[in-house]
């Protein structure tokens, strides 16, 4: 039984010293998540237990380090529905993306084009970018419908036979609206391109299956789903990987090379993993998968809706608040304070606890769409309840210009 | 110094003033005027400082652009106290104007009204949201000062 009571006991971020409730409301989810005592004792674990280099096995310890390391791979694979040899550890969602981006270069041509949408975060709109200005391609935007949502239908508007690459959000992270990706691979694929998935806003909050998907690379990050930073992984369809150029050579990405320069990389995906890897932030991520396995996913999803539907219906009754996505599809509340600058109402929630984010959230694009230089996003996590978005709500209604100010005086 | 400007409730006055009508605000076309460009990384501020420096006087001095209360009224403030100034008078409340945000000694007399950004720093994080504009008069009359 999901009892929220008792998982905020897991995360030490929640409690003060003597173990009680800290005077805080965390609602800047979507940037980063809490992490639960069990992951970061077990990141610890590999520097106070069997802290090595993984060199297959050399000594005892070093081949502890490697099964920790082959082992949480295995955990991130069954995570996600993949192969163990179709993940990637990356440093994120970010280094995903650019691994994506790059080691697709060969298959576009001058006149290829890359499908995108407005509300994609800078990493994944960026590389590509570069990537069109490389190779002559063309980035074109799949119009967003008035709420600012992909749809299939708009997305089948978009696509043509010189589409050769999509990239698209799973969920977005300002509005938090859920695209089809299930259906838009399917179309992609008919029309002969493949689909980059940015999961960095879905994997933490969803059962995300990459087999039911069928999208062909997807990337996410650990630290926004309780995980260390420092660590993500790229998905990549098996076949695709083997065609892909790594972005980064060195140590661990080679098989063989010589003086003349010729060179046999590794097999797929150590070849993507040049260098030393991030050994204690893999195994804290696993854990964190199984930990949010434990809890489960529908219970997760469950709470974050309740949550969601409960400070939608706060904000939607305010006259102060300009609300950008109360239909959203998680628990995010993108909104601005009728009159103050988000970020002196942000300073304001922070004078009385409460963490949000103000700004364009890395969605720079999407604050065009929306009319405005900036909002305030409120993200819930499981973690959180209904009395921390009531607390919130009530603070907002407080959020007048003298009251912004004062906390300056 | 002004007993007015040490009653929060004025100091709160004089930057919703500020921030709700900003003095100077607008840029104009002008080649005699320098321009500034100044854009926060870790927030949205956005704006340009302009200023018309002719024999050591600073003529005028003009802003725009996105910003919250704290930076729009720190810089509208700024664009009073030193229109009309010399270089060397505007410089001095400028340095006046960093000590006080960095909780040194300074002149209450010299900021005038700037001294309702005195607490800023009990936000650390906003600091720079009330030097922005500042910074970016500061770095024109550093340029003014090269040629
Ligand atoms: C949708 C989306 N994509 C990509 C990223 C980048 O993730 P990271 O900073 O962990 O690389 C984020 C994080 O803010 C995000 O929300």
């Amino acid at each position: 039984m999901f009892d929220v009571s008792k998982i905020r006991q897991d995360f030490p971020m929640l409690l003060d010293e003597s173990g009680r409730e800290r005077e805080l409301v965390y609602f800047d989810n979507s940037a980063t998540s809490f992490k639960p005592r069990e992951v970061i004792e077990a990141e610890m674990a590999y520097y106070t237990r069997f802290s090595a280099n993984i060199h297959r096995g050399d000594y005892a310890l070093s081949y502890e380090a490697d099964q920790a390391y082959d082992s949480a791979r295995q955990t991130l694979a069954r995570f996600i529905n993949a192969d163990e040899r179709e993940i990637v550890f990356t440093s994120g969602t970010t280094q995903g993306l650019n691994m994506a981006a790059y080691g697709l270069k060969s298959m576009l041509k001058e006149g290829d084009v890359i499908l995108s949408t407005l509300a994609e975060h800078a990493s994944n709109i960026l590389p590509w970018f570069r990537l069109a200005e490389q190779t002559g391609a063309k980035v074109e935007f799949i119009p967003l419908d008035e709420q600012g949502r992909l749809t299939v239908e708009n997305f089948k508007k978009a696509l043509h036979e010189r589409v050769r690459i999509v990239a698209v959000a799973q969920v977005t992270n300002v509005l938090g609206y859920l695209a089809d990706i299930k259906t838009i691979c399917a179309l992609a694929h008919q029309a002969g391109a493949i689909v980059v998935v940015d999961g960095a806003q879905s994997v933490p909050h969803r059962k995300v299956d990459v087999r039911a998907l069928d999208c062909d690379l997807l990337a996410f990050s650990g630290h926004k789903m309780c995980g260390p930073t420092g660590i993500g992984v790229l998905y990549g369809k098996y076949e695709l990987l083997e065609k892909m150029e790594p972005m980064m050579l060195g140590g661990g990405a080679n098989k063989r090379f010589n003086s003349h320069g010729d060179l046999i990389l590794s097999r797929v995906p150590d070849r993507f993993e040049a260098g030393t890897v991030p050994i204690g932030q893999a195994v804290g991520l696993a854990k964190a998968a199984e930990y949010l396995q434990r809890i489960g996913f529908d219970a997760i999803e469950k709470q974050e809706q309740m949550l969601q539907k409960h400070l939608a219906e706060k904000l939607k009754a305010m006259d102060n608040i300009e609300f950008y996505n109360p239909e959203s599809d998680s628990a995010i509340c993108s909104f601005n304070v009728k009159g103050i600058f988000a970020q002196d109402a942000a300073s304001y929630l922070s004078s009385r606890n409460i963490a949000v984010r103000s700004g364009n959230h890395c969605a720079k694009m999407l604050v065009e769409f929306l009319g405005t230089d900036a909002t305030i996003r409120a993200s819930m996590y499981f973690y959180n309840t209904l009395e921390e978005a009531d607390r919130f709500a009530q603070a907002l209604q407080g959020c007048t210009l003298e009251n912004c100010i004062d906390i300056f005086l | 110094m002004n007993k007015l400007l040490e009653d929060p409730i004025v100091l709160r006055e004089v930057i919703m003033d500020h921030y709700e009508y900003p003095r100077n605000h607008s840029l104009v076309d002008d080649p005699k005027y320098k321009r500034i460009h100044m854009a926060s990384e870790s927030c949205i501020d956005d704006i340009h400082v302009q200023a018309d420096i002719e024999d050591g006087i600073v003529k005028d001095v003009r802003f725009d652009g996105v910003a919250c209360t704290i930076s729009t009224a720190s810089t509208s403030i700024m664009t009073q106290l030193v229109k009309g100034k010399s270089v060397e008078e505007a410089r001095v409340i400028l340095d006046n104007y960093f000590r006080m945000i960095d909780g040194q000694d300074y002149d209450e007399e010299l900021l005038d009204e700037a001294v309702c950004m005195k607490n800023v720093g009990k936000q650390a994080n906003r600091i720079k949201c009330a030097t922005i504009g500042w910074n970016g008069l500061k770095q024109l009359l550093e340029e003014g000062e090269k040629q």
